[in-house]
């Protein structure tokens, strides 16, 4: 799936990847970031 | 997954539609995968939230997935991800992402 020009909603996970980190190599990808959070799964 | 986190990702659906939107996963833990995975396809699977009932249908990836990180600029993946990547059991991973989508 190409990424470059989508829009994309980033689901980071405290013990996982944050959102903050997979919204930056989105970014560098070509992909617009319109939402980006960073979940605690307990 | 919290109802305002729901509210949010149904109002950018509500704004731009479902067609362009992808929701990329960053979770380890193959449970977590699940139910994050569910609520954006399917609906909040414990039905507690504004995407309780609500198809939103959205494609979902992983942010470990070779098809995501091939695209993505590998200096920036190193910084955000690499050592995150040696850690996590991604192979856990990639199993989940494939039981979500149906592919076995």
């Amino acid at each position: 799936m190409r990424l470059e020009g989508r829009k994309v909603i980033a689901l980071g996970e405290r013990d996982g990847v944050p959102g903050e980190a997979i919204a930056s190599c989105l970014a560098s990808a070509g992909a617009e970031v319109v939402f980006s959070l960073t979940e605690c799964f307990v | 997954m919290d109802p305002e986190s729901q509210s949010q990702i149904k109002a950018v659906v509500d704004r731009f539609g479902n067609e362009d939107v992808v929701v990329v996963l960053g979770a380890a833990d193959p449970d977590a995968l699940e139910v994050a995975g569910e609520t954006v396809t399917s609906g909040d699977p414990a039905y507690a939230g504004p995407l309780a009932g609500v198809s939103l249908g959205l494609p979902v990836v992983h942010i470990l997935e070779p098809e995501v990180k091939e695209q993505v600029d590998p200096q920036v993946y190193s910084e955000q991800v690499g050592l995150l990547e040696l850690t996590l059991d991604v192979e856990a991973v990639h199993s989940a992402m494939r039981k979500l989508r149906g592919e076995g």
